[in-house]
């Protein structure tokens, strides 16, 4: 909302040196936040003064164009210019040159003198132009920056302005004025008005208000106007869609006339273009009072105005020219004809008023917030007249501003105003709330003294009462606060007036809490695990494309993820939410490699998003009551698994090239290390196999499980042809993780082993077994075969070439042996290698070399 | 005696002055060998088998029994200081040869070599793991909840009307199908809910997380951000226990000069509502109050959607940006720095915020 100060001073009082900022300064404190000012004077240097043309000579140029060389009185005739400065003819004549042609000797005009400035930063001076000097501009309205038109220059009798020749035409424009623009809660619609605000600049001040509509002289009834229907067959919420209309009648209006000056200025600075008086009167009245209305055209109206929700198939033509098919739900003003309005949104265009009009009927009704809400919206349609419906609009003041309009319409329209007028319509129950004498005080941890109470809510504009017993405050909300219904709203009313700046410091202590959960605790040590190993977390965005999903997130080639897509995704090429991190995480890899890094380690520990099952609810239940047991079951069962996946990145080597040091390139074994690590920080063994997964290298990828079966995720090098499709450094590596999975898979209790003092005996052996055994299989086989004895055993060597048949391998294993009790002796250790020999003979065909 | 060197004649065992010369002599050799090498040079001359010395000492055999006492008597104190000063000088040059090898063995370790890759958390996650250890050590718990999640959690169970403005204010983003009512959550306030549903009162909860809203990316807006909410539930909480817990918060976060400042607002889950500024007086361009987020007492309607009885029991609520903490803490100028990955910005705070 902009509140030019102008305006503000005639109901609050703000001083008379007070800028947007002061005022800014003091509606902050009461809930206003500021947001801009708007001061012409910012991009506006005089002197700029009323000028008079007393010669104009047409001389056509070369060009072809035909400039007029004027001859301005600047000053009073008889009187001296009394400005000084280079340019400045101390006659009070300036010879301009000036390329419009709307206007002719004798029109009073704008003139910038030399050493004016203009919006664009635009300086004036005297300047040699098509062979005269040029002493200054006779000034458009666009050039001024006060509106759209520049067809030619600003002939001041055309906007009914018949000033003396040298007054300042910035007074004349009322272009000293300034505006503050705040921002206004969606509660507050009462704060979208001059009144509204001039009401909360006196609550932030402590200084007297006087209402707007105070000042004008309704009638307390009307009688015989404007045949108006409230036929409402389909209220929502039980509410009808239109609980007042407000019509009154003019005749006799000249809608050409022009709209003054210190209408258009204000206006303008509130930030609404002058359009036609009527049309400008219906706008001024709107922002001072804060009620829309609208005036038709009296003559294209036929037969009662009926308000009605939209039938069927009906279609409206709006003021802007739009045809636009109506929803049944759509609350529209209608006449014999049909639609002529889409209620509290748009008026027809059938019957707006235009130059011709002469009659008009003017309406200000009140409207059901939710039905404005819901047009407004169905058809994308934002106005000022919505915009303040569906906050909530005082019932109270529509005749207030009708008959305003009426005034302004006699007074500048030279209209006469019907003394018959329609007023339909039942006033809603005033609300009536119940305030505890100490609740304020206890909910803001402010002793309030009753006075401090009563007080504030009586410069609300509330009836204040004590009930019987004097327990309670029974209080009234003034008709235009539709946001007043509780006593938590008094009680920030309280608190707001009094101010949140008193309100204390008390530090509550929470009962002995449980620290980080195991979950949390877990992903804290992943990640910090992650990053102490040398990687770099980053984040990215979890929207992805269709094709990303189906090619990370599962591990079967061609086959469909089933994605969670967004209805309205910032771009439809990312619409869908990620089932893997790797994409968002490949795209940051890429970036970083286009900016010149080449060797990455990146990871990214993110939710995905898996639907099955049962997506969302079909309803939802209603605010402010606890739903049934079984409706937050639905709930919570609608709302798709969510897994935390940690995935990593590599590309490039391990570290950065230096004097006498060879890094050394990321390959496949490097995305297991990182997935183990993760293991082992959680104190979860991954089983890893031979996995297959579309994204990775068919030969060079894993299948991380838990010991369970369950698969948590796989690593590997990338697959060649993805990472040239994603201009990606070949070879680079990459793991993903079902995190979740693994926390939950974490041992609760780990029982201690028992640590031996005998000698170890160590023994290694050579095995020769078909190429596509897996090593960690064969050792699995020795594990089991060398029974309690075994410590550990490790593969040291890997072989295959000459001297070993064709299609094997060699593997070779150390082996640790250690007994509990005793030292070992060489027989015993020899004896438990060959157990554990015989058994990967036994399942592999396994041959000691 | 024929084994003798060429022209040299063997010194009489018995000749003293002639044995001293050796002596001296051999002496003189010690002294002068500079290496170690030099030294075993001048061992095997003066003392090795063909050495005058040796060759007197052999020859105290084939003197009179009477003379042989004096002779080796002689003999056994010159080579005694023959071998000694060898010792002493074999224990110089060594020391020199050690010291000589340790400079030899100087590198600039200025040149050293990173061998190991420095990795980095990203400052906002830092930053969250941050602001969860200042409440847990309040004894407050950290609450989480799903991103994607029911319309109803988002919005209507905290008191957004179905067809109020303040619902569209939010720029949702929505998931399809909407008869489905599911959402990418605009705010963490969500979990709010849930704990309330979840727990016993009283409650103390933080919940930390990423939000989504349909903002471009620009440099102060981004389409994904991250929060923190408070939530705390129990008999007679006031507003001032809520200005004291973030005054307690904020001293913890950035200084015991740390300052607040409520302001009024509307949110459509607090009532009475603030907003909360935080006084920042190392602010670039000078000190002022930035906005730091929402906060206020939990709207009565809140409380009743999670089976709360708002007579018996009051609570509060705060919720402020992650992203935008970050940014007037650590001049953090641009959103998309936070957001693009790029690897400089997570190293350059490495594990620290």
């Amino acid at each position: 909302m902009r509140i030019p100060l102008s305006w503000l001073r005639e109901f609050a009082q703000v001083p008379a040196d007070a800028t947007a900022e002061d005022v800014m300064a003091e509606l902050v404190k009461v809930g206003f936040e500021e947001e801009a000012v708007h001061r012409p004077t910012d991009q506006l240097k005089g002197p700029i003064v009323v000028g008079q043309v007393l010669s104009l000579v047409k001389e056509p140029q070369s060009n072809g164009k035909t400039i007029n060389w004027c001859q301005v009185r600047v000053v009073p005739e008889g009187q001296e210019q009394t400005l000084t400065g280079k340019g400045i003819d101390p006659s009070g004549v300036q010879g301009i040159v000036c390329g419009a042609h709307n206007f002719v000797e004798g029109d009073k005009v704008v003139v910038t003198l030399p050493g004016a400035v203009l919006p664009g930063d635009f300086h004036i001076s005297a300047r040699k132009t098509y062979g005269h000097l040029s002493a200054g501009m006779i000034a458009s309205v666009r050039e001024l920056g006060i509106g759209e038109d520049h067809d030619g220059i600003l002939v001041l009798s055309r906007i009914g302005l018949e000033p003396e020749v040298g007054t300042d035409a910035m007074e004349l424009l009322g272009l000293y004025d300034e505006a503050a623009e705040i921002n206004v809660t969606p509660d507050r619609g009462y704060a979208f008005s001059i009144r509204g605000v001039a009401r909360e600049y006196a609550h932030a001040t402590g200084t007297v208000f006087t209402d707007p509509a105070s000042k004008v002289a309704a009638p307390a009834s009307l009688q015989g106007g404007y045949g108006i229907k409230l036929n409402d067959d389909a209220p929502i919420y039980g509410k009808p869609g239109c609980d007042r209309f407000v019509a009154r009648t003019v005749r006799g209006v000249d809608a050409t006339r022009p709209t003054p000056p210190w209408m258009v200025s204000r206006l303008r600075l509130a930030g609404i273009r002058s359009i036609s008086l009527p049309v400008d009167i219906s706008n001024y009245v709107m922002l001072e009072l804060g009620q829309p209305n609208h005036c038709y055209d009296l003559d294209k109206l036929s037969g009662d105005i009926v308000v009605r929700r939209a039938v069927a198939g009906e279609k409206i033509t709006t003021l802007d020219g739009k045809v636009r098919a109506l929803d049944v739900e759509d609350l529209l003003i209608t006449d014999d004809s049909g639609a002529i309005g889409i209620a509290g949104v748009m008026g027809g265009a059938n019957t707006e008023v235009s130059d011709s009009t002469t009659n008009i009927l003017v309406e200000a009704a009140h409207f059901d917030e939710v039905s404005i809400a819901r047009s407004r919206r169905r058809h994308k349609l934002p106005s000022e007249a919505s915009k303040r419906f569906e906050r909530g609009v005082d019932w109270q003041v529509a005749n207030v501003a009708a008959q305003r309009v009426v005034d302004l319409l006699v007074e500048l329209a030279g209209g006469t105003a019907d003394e018959a007028g329609t007023d339909v319509g039942t006033a809603p129950d005033a609300v009536t709330i119940e305030l505890p004498v100490g609740f304020a005080a206890a909910r803001i941890g402010i002793d309030f003294t009753e006075e401090q109470i009563t007080g504030s809510l009586k410069d609300l504009g509330a009836i204040v009462l004590k009930d019987e017993v004097g327990g309670s405050f029974v209080v009234t909300a003034p008709s235009w606060r539709n946001d007043l219904e509780t006593k938590e709203d008094l009680s920030e009313e309280i608190a707001r007036l009094v101010g949140y700046d008193n309100i204390p410091a008390t530090l509550p202590v929470a009962p002995p809490g449980r620290g980080l959960t195991r979950t949390q605790q877990q992903k804290r040590r992943v990640v910090q695990a992650l990053a102490d190993a040398g990687l770099t977390e980053v984040l990215s965005y979890p929207f992805v494309s269709k094709s990303a999903n189906d090619t990370f997130g599962v591990a079967e080639e061609g086959a469909e993820r089933t994605a969670l897509k967004l209805a309205n995704p910032i771009s439809e090429e990312h619409g869908y939410l990620r089932t893997s991190v790797l994409p968002g995480l490949i795209e940051v890899a890429r970036r970083n490699h286009s900016r010149g890094f080449r060797d990455l380690a990146l990871f990214e520990a993110g939710s995905v998003f898996l639907p099955d099952g049962q997506l969302g609810t079909p309803s939802i239940p209603p605010l402010g009551v606890k739903p049934s047991d079984e409706v937050l079951d639905a709930l919570y069962d609608g709302v798709p698994d969510q897994p935390l996946h940690i995935a990593a990145v590599l590309t490039g080597h391990d570290s950065p090239a230096a004097a006498a040091h060879t890094p050394r390139a990321w390959d496949w074994a490097d995305a297991l290390d990182v997935a183990r690590l993760v293991g082992d920080v959680l104190g979860v063994e991954l089983v890893v196999s031979q996995g297959s997964h579309q994204a990775f290298h068919p030969g060079r990828a894993a299948q991380l499980a838990l010991r369970s079966g369950e698969v948590v995720g796989y690593a590997g090098e990338l697959h060649p042809k993805l990472l040239a499709a994603h201009d990606m450094p070949a070879r680079s590596v990459a793991l993903e993780l079902n995190a979740d999975a693994i926390f939950e898979a974490a041992p609760d209790v780990i029982v201690a082993k028992h640590i031996s003092g005998f000698p170890v005996a160590t023994q290694d052996v050579a095995l020769v077994v078909p190429l596509d055994v897996p090593a960690d299989a064969v050792l699995a086989a020795l594990r089991e075969g060398a029974g309690e004895l075994l410590e550990d055993v490790a593969l040291f060597d890997v072989y295959a070439g000459q001297r070993i048949e064709e299609g094997k391998k060699s593997l070779a294993f150390g082996l640790r042996f250690r007994a509990t009790d005793r030292t070992l002796t060489s027989d015993e250790a020899s004896e438990a290698r060959e157990a554990a020999v015989a058994v990967a003979a036994e399942r592999f065909g396994a041959v000691q070399r | 005696m024929t084994d003798t060197l060429p022209g040299a004649a063997i010194p009489n065992p018995l000749d003293e002055a002639a044995i001293t010369a050796a002596v001296e002599e051999a002496v003189a050799a010690i002294a002068a060998a500079t290496s170690l090498e030099e030294l075993k040079a001048v061992r095997l001359a003066h003392t090795g088998e063909k050495s005058p010395l040796s060759l007197a000492n052999r020859e105290i055999g084939g003197l009179a029994k009477e003379h042989k006492a004096a002779a080796g008597k002689l003999m056994g104190s010159s080579r005694g200081r023959v071998n000694q000063a060898l010792a002493a000088r074999t224990a110089v040059l060594e020391a020199e040869n050690d010291a000589r090898i340790l400079v030899e063995e100087t590198v600039d370790v200025t040149a050293a070599p990173r061998r190991r890759r420095a990795g980095a958390r990203h400052p906002l996650s830092t930053l969250q793991d941050r602001v969860s250890d200042i409440f847990v050590g309040m004894g407050w718990e950290i609450a989480e909840g799903p991103e994607v999640e029911s319309e109803w959690f988002n919005f209507d169970a905290l008191n957004f009307k179905p067809d109020h403005p303040a619902r569209e204010m939010q720029d949702t983003f929505f998931v399809e199908p909407p008869e489905a009512h599911l959402l990418m959550r605009t705010h963490t306030s969500p979990v709010q809910v849930r704990s309330m549903l979840e727990r016993e009162v009283p409650i103390y909860v933080l919940c930390p997380g990423k939000v989504f809203r349909t903002d471009e990316l620009d440099a102060t807006h981004t389409p994904v951000f991250h929060q923190f909410e408070g939530l705390a539930i129990d008999k007679n909480l006031s507003m001032a226990d809520l200005r004291g817990t973030l005054e307690h918060f904020a001293r913890q976060m950035f200084g015991d000069e740390a300052q607040i400042r409520l302001r009024p607002n509307y949110f459509p889950f607090t009532e009475p509502s603030a907003e909360l500024d935080i006084w920042h007086p190392g602010a670039k361009g000078g000190p002022r109050w930035i906005e730091w987020g929402g906060c206020g007492m939990v709207n009565p309607n809140v409380l009743r959607a999670a089976g709360i009885d708002p007579d018996e029991y009051s609570g509060f609520a705060f919720g402020m940006g992650i992203e935008r903490t970050l940014m007037f803490r650590n001049e953090v100028g641009d959103m998309r720095d936070m957001i693009e990955g790029d690897v400089r910005f997570s190293e350059h705070f490495g594990m620290e915020i």
